[in-house]
């Protein structure tokens, strides 16, 4: 393909930020015939800089990245980190690095973002003041605050606050210096920023307003402190230990200044709609850019410019002609929304303020003069109603008669804005910018849940910050289809799993036929039963081989092991921790031998050994029973395996011994029933060898102690498990898991993974973390007796069965006889036996085995 | 349809097992030495219902191995069912057909209980499939 490969348009990427990342995303799917050069000033590709604070959360650089080297690489992009491009040669169609690289381009995109503004106060030059922007920024504020008492942040928007916040979180006092009248003037009105401060200065952070900073002193080693502010007026003088300015941001415009470019009053580069500069052949995307004078200093419409950018490579152009500005976020733990003309400035708008310095909340709506549409909002303390503002807003809804009513809190009869009543075009995430005709026509589609719904569009994927509206979107259009979203587990009962629970519970219910006389119809089947069974076990923990429970069990928990395909079974006994003495494995080797066994090391660090007879298996477990071995409830609803690395005994990188940790974990929590299978894993370090960051839940060494990772997944739907808690002891970080887990096991739905329940529970991680961590439900102690009467009655479900002769006589081929099952036919593989294939048996080339 | 379904009765009455072998509410399985040689037949008790015992031919013809007297038992639709331990069909207890796949069925044999024993009467036999393109569902 040597003309295709000449023809190919060389497309230059100056910059990998967010946006930058996003172009080239969206090249790639385009499937455009393109050369894609990728030149990013920082050392590393592209991050989540929307979510850097949780940067000094535990999360790491590797946990924050978007993409990779390695990514990038395999998909045919060539990318330079940590080197930047100082000029543009329009006329050679050239770009020069700092590193002396040159690249030709047919298309040039610039996408270099902003960089925070320093004010020219004598002294900023000071290695302890700092910004706030980069990965490498927060790496400078974490080692200064380490020898820091007092920390500054000067700049009370938006960006300075959350700084403030992570200085609070090292532990500092924290002052923020703003030079306007109040906090984040750019979205509140005077109403909305003072409430801010109050709340915000009940956590301990001094907000001083209207104070203009005049310079900066370095005070002598013998000061308790390091820096000096000296204040414009009479203002006292601040000691402190580090400064970090945030203080706006202004655009990397300087490459196109010099290459004369359109530059807009403001910086930035000028655009038009399709994003293309003053020159055709150079796009300009991101914080870098300007259209009509605005510089867009969000996210989102970072990544509209940079597919309206990238289409024009195509033949499908799509333009982009601005973008809604609302915020909603969390300031130092402070709900603020921000919606529209959210301060009033127009002429002859009307408003509606709602205040409460009790409860600290404070809502204001400006509206058009003849009442009728909403044309901005403030809200503090309280973002319940946001969402429901923004359409108001957005989509241009009449007003009801009393528009005050929308904000007033439970007024009765507050006419509450439907999901039904959006229109088709509303844009319920605009992260991803997913429409509600996006959301129905998934439903459409097939999808007939959140969570269908969310990994078909993609919608609240993002910040997450439109769950509610998407949840009750879904509910409405489902309703409306007639798709009654019908709970109930089965025909035999009109309930959900977690009804079940709490009945049985409630009731003392011991066996199924109580359950189903009482609260059910017919004889039961195969979803309800082995449910039911479940909910027994974790409540009663009584031996699911037991006269009334048996008949309930899959195979799988009725014979103890996992059925294959050919109707024989496979055994695993459980290795705690991956952990295994060479005497063990060689116990597990002679069984294998001697019953002609398949084996094979399975994911979870065990040894899974195949194709032993339903009659073999009391057998198989006698020996195994006798050697130590413990059944490894693989094939239950149960916890399966706790993964480990070797951590401290053995790593040279190791921080804490994640091995004993996890065999303690997969002790404690081992023949725990639960509505769908757990796994877990213990890494010893952030290099996470376990992968425990893709396990139900996940435990990660730190320098301290453990950070807990919950609801991840592997296998069909992988998911990141989301970080819960950093930093624990020992005895928290059990106690978080006992409770987690025993929630999981009242709450969720029948075979619902961790990260699927996770997802669909309301309030999501947030709410979460208030049941496990804060007690909210006054469950805690509950949940943690529960717990702890598992532990205390947990037996060893195969050695109780072989010792009892009426459970043993459960694993007979036939009641009648002693001979096997001669429809089992088996071919030797590699050395081991495993199941003869349709065709061998239909050839009859094959010689039985057995 | 064009099928044609012949039925062929075989003599002597046979006895299986004792009540004693069998699980409430769940299934065993039986040997049978007859006259088309070793067949395995699946024995499922439900004391509540009568009658008590059902039998199926073991073979579960969709996942193709010997594991049906190992399903959980129910009803659907107040039919009563068998649930294969592999795939998760459903085969009625009482005509053996597959509620999923109508072009699927399972051999049913006639089974009573006296005194206590479990005895196999005449068998029924189906010696065409129901349907031209069913798949050969013999054990
Ligand atoms: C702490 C923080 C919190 C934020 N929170 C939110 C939020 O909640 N919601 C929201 O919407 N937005 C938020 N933002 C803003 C958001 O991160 C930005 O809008 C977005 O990152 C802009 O993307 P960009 O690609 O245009 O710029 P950037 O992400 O800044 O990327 C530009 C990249 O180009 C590189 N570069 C610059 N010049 C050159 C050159 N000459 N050669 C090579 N490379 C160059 C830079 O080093 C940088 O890596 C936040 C920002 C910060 C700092
Ligand atoms: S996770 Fe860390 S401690 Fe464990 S093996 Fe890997 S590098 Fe070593
Ligand atoms: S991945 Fe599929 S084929 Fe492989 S073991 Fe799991 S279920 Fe079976």
């Amino acid at each position: 393909m040597l003309t295709n490969q000449m023809n190919r348009t060389k497309v230059v990427v100056v910059g990998n930020g967010m946006v930058g990342h996003h172009y080239v995303e969206q090249l790639r799917n385009l499937n455009a015939n393109c050369e894609i050069v990728v030149i990013g000033g920082e050392p590393r590709p592209a991050y989540d800089r929307v979510h850097l604070s949780e940067y000094f959360n535990g999360k790491t650089a590797e946990d924050l990245a978007l993409t990779t080297r390695e990514h990038y690489e395999a998909t045919g992009i060539q990318a330079h980190f940590g080197d930047e491009v100082l000029a543009i040669d329009r006329e050679q169609k050239q770009v020069v690095t700092r590193g002396g690289r040159r690249f030709d381009y047919d298309k040039l995109v610039l996408a270099t973002g902003s960089y925070p503004f320093v004010p020219p106060i004598p002294g900023n030059e000071h290695k302890r003041c700092l910004v706030y922007r980069t990965i490498d920024d927060l790496g400078a504020i974490k080692a200064n605050a380490a020898d820091s008492k007092i920390g500054v942040v000067i700049g009370g928007g938006l960006l300075g606050l959350e700084c403030a916040n992570a200085l609070l979180n090292l532990g500092l006092e924290v002052h923020v210096i703003e030079f306007a009248p109040g906090l984040m003037g750019v979205q509140l009105d005077p109403g909305g920023s003072g409430m801010l401060r109050r709340k915000i200065e009940e956590l301990g952070v001094s907000v001083h307003t209207s104070t203009a900073t005049q310079k900066i002193e370095v005070l002598p080693d013998s000061d308790p402190h390091h820096l000096r502010m000296v204040f414009a007026d009479s203002e006292e003088p601040l000691d402190t230990d580090l400064i970090v300015f945030s203080a706006g941001i202004r655009p990397y415009d300087q490459l196109a200044r010099e290459s004369d470019l359109r530059v807009g009053d403001r910086g930035g580069v000028v655009i038009d709609h399709h994003c293309t500069s003053s020159d055709p052949d150079i796009y300009a995307i991101g914080e870098c850019a300007s259209l009509g004078n605005f510089i867009y200093g969000l996210v989102a419409p970072g990544y509209r410019m940079a597919e309206a950018a990238a289409s024009q490579l195509s033949d499908d152009k799509v333009s982009f002609t601005g973008a809604d500005m609302s915020t909603k976020l969390k300031l130092l733990g402070v709900d603020v929304g921000a919606i529209g003309d959210s301060t009033g400035r127009a002429d002859g708008v009307q408003e509606y303020v709602y205040s409460n310095a009790k409860e600290g909340i404070y809502k204001r709506l400006v509206v058009s003069a003849d009442y009728s549409r909403l044309l901005g909002a403030v809200l503090v303390g309280d973002c319940t109603d946001y969402d429901m503002l923004l359409q108001y807003y957005l989509n241009e809804i009449e007003l009801p008669e009393m528009p005050e009513s929308l904000i007033v809190p439970s007024s009765d009869g507050a006419p509450l804005l439907g999901a039904g009543a959006l229109p088709m075009t509303a844009t319920v995430c605009s992260c991803l910018n997913v429409s509600k005709g996006d959301i129905c026509a998934s439903i459409d589609n097939g999808c007939c849940s959140v969570a269908d719904v969310k990994s078909e569009t993609q919608a609240s994927t993002g910040c997450g910050g439109c769950a509610a509206l998407l949840k009750s979107i879904v509910d409405d259009e489902m309703l409306s289809r007639g798709m009654t979203v019908n709970t109930d587990i089965c025909e035999h009962f009109s309930y959900t799993r977690q009804d079940l629970f709490h009945l049985i519970k409630v009731g003392e219910i011991k066996s199924f036929d109580a359950l189903i006389e009482q609260h059910g119809q017919g004889l039961g089947c195969d979803i309800c039963k082995p449910a039911v069974a479940s909910i027994l076990a974790s409540l009663w923990n009584e031996h699911v081989l037991q006269p009334e429970h048996a008949p309930l069990q899959d195979t799988n928990d009725r014979y103890m092991a996992n059925i294959q395909k050919n109707g024989t079974y496979s055994v695993v006994p459980r290795i705690a921790g991956g952990e295994i003495t060479p005497d063990k494995l060689i116990v597990l080797g002679e069984i294998g031998k001697q019953y002609n066994l398949y084996t094979k090391i399975t994911g979870g660090q065990r040894i899974d050994l195949f194709g032993a007879r339903l009659e073999e298996l009391p057998e198989i477990w006698g020996t195994l029973s006798e050697a130590g071995f413990e059944t490894g409830h693989a094939y239950g609803k149960a916890l399966r395996t706790v993964k480990s690395c070797v951590g401290t005994s053995w790593c040279r990188y190791g921080q804490q011994d994640s091995t004993t940790m996890a065999i303690f974990i997969e002790n404690r929590y081992k023949g725990l029933r639960s509505p769908h299978k757990i796994k877990s894993a213990v890494s010893g370090c952030t290099r996470e060898c376990a992968e425990a960051q893709s396990k139900d839940f996940g435990v990660i060494a730190t320098e301290t102690g453990w950070n807990l990772y919950l609801g991840g997944n592997g296998g069909m739907k992988p998911r990141h498990a989301d970080l819960f808690a950093t930093d624990l002891d020992d005895e928290t970080l059990i106690k978080y898991i006992d409770r987690y887990l025993m929630f999981y096991v009242r709450t969720a739905d029948r075979l619902q993974r961790t990260s699927v329940w996770l997802d669909n529970l309301e309030g999501g991680l947030e709410y979460l973390k208030e049941v496990v961590i804060e007690d909210r439900l006054g469950l805690c102690a509950e949940l943690e007796q529960q717990m702890e009467n598992i532990v205390g009655t947990y037996q060893c479900e195969w050695k109780a069965a072989i010792d009892d002769p009426d459970k043993k006589k459960q694993f007979r081929q036939f009641v009648n006889s002693d001979k096997q099952d001669s429809a089992v036919v088996l071919v030797e593989e590699r050395k081991q036996l495993r199941p003869a294939t349709d065709e061998e048996l239909d050839d009859n080339m094959i010689a039985k085995v057995s | 349809m064009g099928t044609t379904t012949t039925f062929r009765e075989v003599s002597a009455s046979t006895v299986l097992c004792t009540i004693d072998d069998l699980i409430e509410n769940a299934g065993v399985c039986a040997l049978f030495d007859g006259p088309n040689g070793e067949e395995q037949i699946a024995l499922y008790y439900l004391p509540a219902q009568s009658p008590s015992v059902y039998a199926l031919n073991n073979w579960d013809p969709l996942g193709k191995a010997n594991v049906l007297s190992r399903g959980i038992l129910g009803s659907l639709n107040n039919t009563l069912v068998v649930a294969s331990p592999l795939y998760k069909q459903h085969f009625s207890l009482v005509s053996g057909e597959c509620l999923e796949d109508s072009t699927v069925k399972v051999k049913t044999y006639d089974v009573d209980v006296i005194d206590n024993k479990i005895v196999l009467q005449g068998q029924k036999e189906a010696t065409a499939s129901l349907s031209l393109d069913s798949p050969n569902s013999a054990a």
